[in-house]
C-alpha cells in the first residue's frame, strides 16, 4: 500500500491512542467484519474539546486517520469540530490511497458520533 | 528477511548463470535451422527434459507457457472447449487460486456448470463429496495440489484415481507444491498439471503445463505452431532455460529442503502458538507444505501487522481485505468457516530453503510485540462491544464487504 510519510508516521507513532475513562462523549463507527472499527473519546468542557483519544482496529489508514483527527480536533469548539470532514483528515495526512478514501477514512464519522453522544448526554 | 516466498522467490545464482548466455549470445529463434537457432532448440530440449524429470513425465508431455495462470487457463478452457460436446460439467473446490476460479467463472458465463466442493475447517475436501458431485456430464475435475494461502495439501492421488476410473480428466494446479513436496504425474494419476518457474527460484514470466499423452486440449494462443501447436509464440528461451535449471535443482534437493523447511516451520508454529495469546494456526496441521504457515491473531488487522513487521525488516503477507486491491477478505480463509473478523487478523509466512540465517525466536518475539501493540490500540481486544448497535457509516458503492 502506497502510504504517505505522514500516514506512516501517524501509524507508527499514533497520537492519543488510549481509552479515556472520564470521557463525556464516546462514538464508535465502522464494522469489524469490514476490517475497521474505531472508537473516539472526547472530553468537552465549556463547549470546547479539551481532550480526545481513540481506539482503532484496522489498517494503517484507519489508525493514521484516527490519530490525525485527535490532533485536528483538540481545542476546537463542538461546532467547529463538527465541520471536520473526511477530506480534511485525508488532506492533513498528505492524501490516502484512493481505495482507502471511503473505506478506512472513518475518523470524521467517529468524531461526529462522539459529539452526538456528548450532546445526548448533556440534554 | 524475506518471508513471502509463496508470492515469489529470488532467482538463484545458478539459475541466473545458466540463463545469461541466452540473452545476448545465444539469441537464436529455436524454430530456425541454422546453428544459432539449433543451439536455442537444444537448450529448450534440455529444459523440457529437466521439467519432465522433475515430475516423472515424458519430455513430449511438457509445453512451456508464460506461467501458472496461463497453464491453468489452458488446462481448463482447453479441456472444456475440447470436450464440450461430451458434457459441460466441471468439479473444483472453493479454495482455488484466482487463475482457476476466475477461469471457471468465465466458463460459467458460457453455460458450463461448475460444482465448487467445500473444504473442512482445515481446508481439505471430502472424497465422498467429490464422488457425489460426479455426473454423466462431468468432463473435468480441477483441484489444486497445495493451497497458496494456507499451504494445505489435497489428496490428489485419490482424486486422480477416481477421475481415471470414471473417465474424467483431472487437472491440478501444482504451482505451490512443486519443488516443496513430491509431484509425480504417473503415481498421482494426473492428466494436466500447471507449473510456475518463479515460485522455485526461477525467473518470472515462464511456466509449463503437463498434458498426458493422449489428452487433447484446444489451444488458447494460435499462431506459428510452436509447442506442437498447443502454445504458439516464439519461445522465451532464457526464461525456459532458467526454469529448466530451477526444476533440476528443486528436484535434486527436494528431500533435503523438505527436512530443513519443515523443521523451521514446526518450530515457528510451536513458538507462535505458545508465546502469543489467542493465536491460531490456519489450515491442516499435518497435510501442509513444508514452507508455509498461516496464523490468525484475535482482534487485530493484518495490514497493520504487515506494516509493523516490515518496519522491523520482515516481509510477509495477509489475507485481510484491507491489504487486497479489491478490499475483499480472503475467500480461502472464509471457506474454512472463519469469522470475517478473524480473517482480517491473518498472517502468511512462506519460507525459502535459503532461510538459513532465520532466527525463529527473534521473529516470534517481533510478531508478539507487534500483535501486543495493535491489541493495545484495538477496541476489539479489551472491551465488550455491542456490535449490533454500532453504526457502519461506510455503506456506499465502494464498500462491497458490508
Amino acid at each position: 500500500m502506497d502510504y504517505s510519510e505522514k500516514v506512516m508516521d501517524h501509524f507508527a507513532n499514533p497520537r492519543n491512542c488510549r481509552v479515556m475513562e472520564d470521557a463525556n462523549g464516546v462514538g464508535t463507527v465502522g464494522n469489524p467484519t469490514c476490517g475497521d472499527l474505531m472508537t473516539i473519546y472526547i472530553k468537552v468542557e465549556d463547549n470546547v474539546i479539551q481532550d480526545i483519544s481513540f481506539q482503532t482496529f484496522g489498517c494503517g489508514a484507519a489508525i493514521a486517520t484516527s490519530s490525525m483527527i485527535t490532533e485536528i480536533a483538540v481545542g476546537k469548539t463542538v461546532e467547529e469540530a463538527l465541520q471536520i470532514s473526511r477530506n480534511d483528515v485525508a488532506e492533513e495526512l498528505d492524501g490516502l490511497p484512493p481505495i482507502k478514501m471511503h473505506c478506512s477514512n472513518l475518523a470524521a464519522d467517529g468524531l461526529q458520533a462522539a459529539i452526538e453522544n456528548y450532546k445526548e448526554n448533556n440534554q | 528477511m524475506y518471508l513471502d516466498n509463496s508470492a515469489t522467490t529470488q532467482v538463484s545464482q545458478e539459475v541466473f548463470k545458466e540463463m545469461e548466455p541466452y540473452f545476448t549470445q545465444e539469441f537464436g529463434n529455436p524454430s530456425t535451422l541454422y546453428k544459432i537457432g539449433r543451439e536455442s532448440k537444444k537448450a529448450l530440449d534440455l529444459a523440457r527434459q529437466r521439467v519432465a524429470d522433475a515430475i516423472n513425465a515424458k519430455p513430449e508431455e511438457i509445453y512451456f507457457t508464460s506461467g501458472g495462470s496461463e497453464s491453468d487457463n489452458l488446462a481448463i478452457k482447453g479441456i472444456a472447449f475440447k470436450l464440450a460436446k461430451k458434457g459441460k460439467h466441471i468439479i473444483t473446490t472453493n479454495i482455488e487460486h484466482p487463475a482457476v476460479k476466475n477461469t471457471l467463472g468465465f466458463l460459467e458465463s458460457l453455460d458450463f456448470k461448475v460444482t465448487y466442493l467445500p473444504v473442512n475447517e482445515n481446508g481439505i475436501i471430502s472424497i465422498d463429496d467429490l464422488k457425489a458431485a460426479i455426473t454423466d456430464e462431468t468432463i473435468l475435475i480441477t483441484v489444486m495440489h497445495a493451497n497458496n494461502e494456507i499451504g494445505t495439501v489435497q489428496p490428489i492421488e485419490e482424486i486422480g484415481k477416481i477421475a481415471r476410473e470414471k473417465g474424467i480428466k483431472f487437472h491440478t494446479d501444482a504451482v505451490q507444491s512443486f519443488g516443496k513436496i513430491e509431484v509425480d504425474v504417473e503415481k498421482q494419476n494426473i492428466d494436466l498439471l500447471s507449473l510456475s518457474s518463479h515460485k522455485i527460484n526461477g525467473p518470472k514470466g515462464v511456466g509449463a503445463i503437463y498434458i498426458k499423452k493422449g489428452t487433447r486440449v484446444v489451444p488458447l494462443i494460435h499462431g506459428g505452431g510452436q509447442e506442437k501447436g498447443i502454445r504458439s509464440g516464439t519461445e522465451n528461451v532464457p526464461g525456459i532455460v532458467g526454469f529448466g535449471k530451477a526444476c533440476e535443482l528443486a528436484a535434486n534437493q527436494l528431500d533435503e529442503h523438505y527436512e530443513k523447511l519443515s523443521s523451521i516451520r514446526d518450530e515457528l508454529i510451536e513458538k507462535v502458538l505458545t508465546t502469543i495469546p489467542e493465536a491460531y494456526l490456519n489450515g491442516d496441521k499435518d497435510n501442509r507444505l513444508p514452507n508455509l504457515v498461516n496464523f490468525r491473531f484475535k482482534a487485530i488487522e493484518g495490514e497493520s501487522l504487515i506494516l509493523l513487521l516490515d518496519a522491523k525488516g520482515y516481509q510477509a503477507s495477509t489475507g485481510s481485505a484491507c491489504s487486497s486491491n479489491t478490499l475483499e477478505a480472503s475467500p480461502v480463509l472464509t471457506a474454512l468457516g472463519l469469522d470475517p473478523v478473524d480473517v482480517h487478523g491473518s498472517l502468511r509466512i512462506s519460507l525459502a530453503p535459503e532461510s538459513d540465517a532465520f532466527d525463529v525466536d527473534e521473529f516470534v518475539e517481533t510478531i508478539a510485540e507487534a500483535v501486543k501493540r495493535l491489541r493495545q490500540m484495538s477496541p476489539l481486544w479489551n472491551q465488550e462491544l455491542d456490535y449490533d448497535n454500532i453504526m457502519c457509516k461506510k455503506h456506499d458503492d465502494t464498500c462491497r464487504k458490508c
